[in-house]
């Protein structure tokens, strides 16, 4: 039984809205009218909360309005679990400029890993979900294992504070390439 | 934290980012490689999903989008099969969502601008959680082929979409069905950017007569594998309960 193989991945394709943000989507009133991890925050506000935003951009620099981005992270205890905060949202990028926006909890550290935000990007064109992390411009970073592995690439990582959170910049081709993972 | 406990992703199997005849990843393929580095906590985790988030008809797009007494336009099918991971093990209690077009190749979607007409009855999304033997099981309508633009005559295999979550994040997967039979998946470029043949037919979904139901609804099995992982059940928080 141990001789099974992953199943292959294959394209998100330019509708995954309909089957992961219905209601984005315009299927009214599908699974309630309530899109899965649109709310991450389901009570209260235990620690801090930030508007986390981002743009992922191809390879001539035009924003990607047709991807879907989940998150996941950790809580700021540190733990999964969290009540009240799902640790886990889904948003679309929004369909004239391509921004996404989570409301969400600036995550603890784990360990040796400075605080993160795990950051999983599917669309038409991408064959296989992309994998990067968003980390904080104003923690400290060094001693965490995934920069030394990123090297000179590891800004690219590194989100930007905004007013009220914090905003990615992800680029899927050029100079400026996003590191993204195997992992 | 750092054991690596979540098997390596074969990434000779999956398709490759820049597909050349699949025109869309031109410009979204990353150029570097991907950076590797064993899972931690993070990775190991994920989001988990309660059977108390479902609808009554989440699992039957036949009519989760139809009029009181109406149904969706199409041969009716059920697909159904088994979350396993690559050590053979069931994974339980975890969403799967399937998205497609209707019985004419027509998504219900503002991009979507194919002559074929809507069906009024046909949303076209429907999940279900998989049971605690790793099985799963909903019913819709066999969706068409339709055409698209990639710079030639190029027209889908029929598909459903599959959208899977495992224990950890890095389970992670979206992946499409394909129909036994079909000649447009030896055509389709975005099939034919994986490079394994057998990763393919790992794809393809089975008539099943011995699950079809006379004079009703035909059967079709698709069979879906994740990452392998741990035994060690996670920590998780409940979405959706």
């Amino acid at each position: 039984m141990g001789d099974l193989k992953e199943s292959a991945s294959q394209t998100a394709g330019p509708y995954v809205h309909i089957g992961c943000v219905p209601s984005f989507a315009g299927l009214s009133g599908m699974y309630g009218g309530r899109d899965l991890g649109a709310s991450m925050i389901t009570y209260g506000v235990i620690g801090h909360r930030i508007a986390v935003t981002g743009c992922v951009y191809d390879g001539d620099g035009a924003p990607l309005t047709d991807a879907m981005i989940e998150i996941w992270q950790a809580a700021p205890d540190g733990t999964f679990g969290m009540d009240g905060f799902s640790s886990w949202g889904r948003q679309p990028s929004a369909a004239d400029t391509g921004v996404f926006t989570f409301d969400t909890l600036k995550p603890a550290a784990i360990g040796n890993q400075a605080p993160h935000i795990i950051v999983w990007i599917v669309a038409r064109g991408i064959n296989l979900g992309l994998t990067t992390r968003i980390y904080f411009p104003d923690e400290d970073n060094s001693s965490d294992p995934l920069f030394a592995l990123a090297g000179a690439r590891a800004d690219t990582m590194v989100a930007t504070a905004t007013a009220d959170g914090y905003h990615i910049d992800i680029r899927l081709q050029g100079p400026n390439e996003t590191v993204f993972f195997d992992v | 934290m750092t054991e690596n406990l979540i098997k390596p992703r074969d990434l000779d199997w999956h398709p490759q980012p820049y597909a050349q005849d699949y025109r869309s990843t031109h410009l979204r393929a990353p150029a570097h490689a991907r950076l590797h580095y064993a899972p931690t906590s993070t990775e190991m985790t994920g989001p988990t999903f309660g059977h108390g988030m479902l609808g009554e008809h989440d699992d039957d797009l036949i009519v989760n989008y139809a009029a009181a007494g109406q149904s969706a336009i199409g041969p009716r099918i059920i697909v159904h099969g088994t979350l396993r991971d690559e050590d053979g093990r069931p994974v339980p209690d975890k969403l799967i969502e399937v998205w497609q077009a209707n019985a004419g190749g027509r998504y219900r979607h503002k991009k979507d601008g194919y002559t074929a007409p809507l069906d009024d009855n046909f949303g076209g999304c429907g999940r279900c959680i998989t049971g605690e033997d790793g099985s799963y099981s909903f019913r819709t309508i066999l969706p068409g082929a339709y055409p698209w633009p990639n710079g030639g005559n190029d027209w889908r295999p029929a598909h459903i979409h599959f959208s899977v979550f495992g224990d950890g994040f890095a389970q992670r997967l979206i992946t499409q069905m394909y129909f036994e039979g079909d000649p447009h998946i030896a055509l389709c470029p975005i099939v034919q950017s994986i490079p394994d043949a057998a990763a393919i037919d790992r794809l393809v979904a089975r008539l099943d007569m011995a699950n079809t139901v006379p004079m009703d609804i035909r059967a079709y099995r698709f069979d879906i594998v994740l990452r392998g992982r741990s035994a060690t059940p996670f920590e998780n928080a409940m979405e959706g309960t």
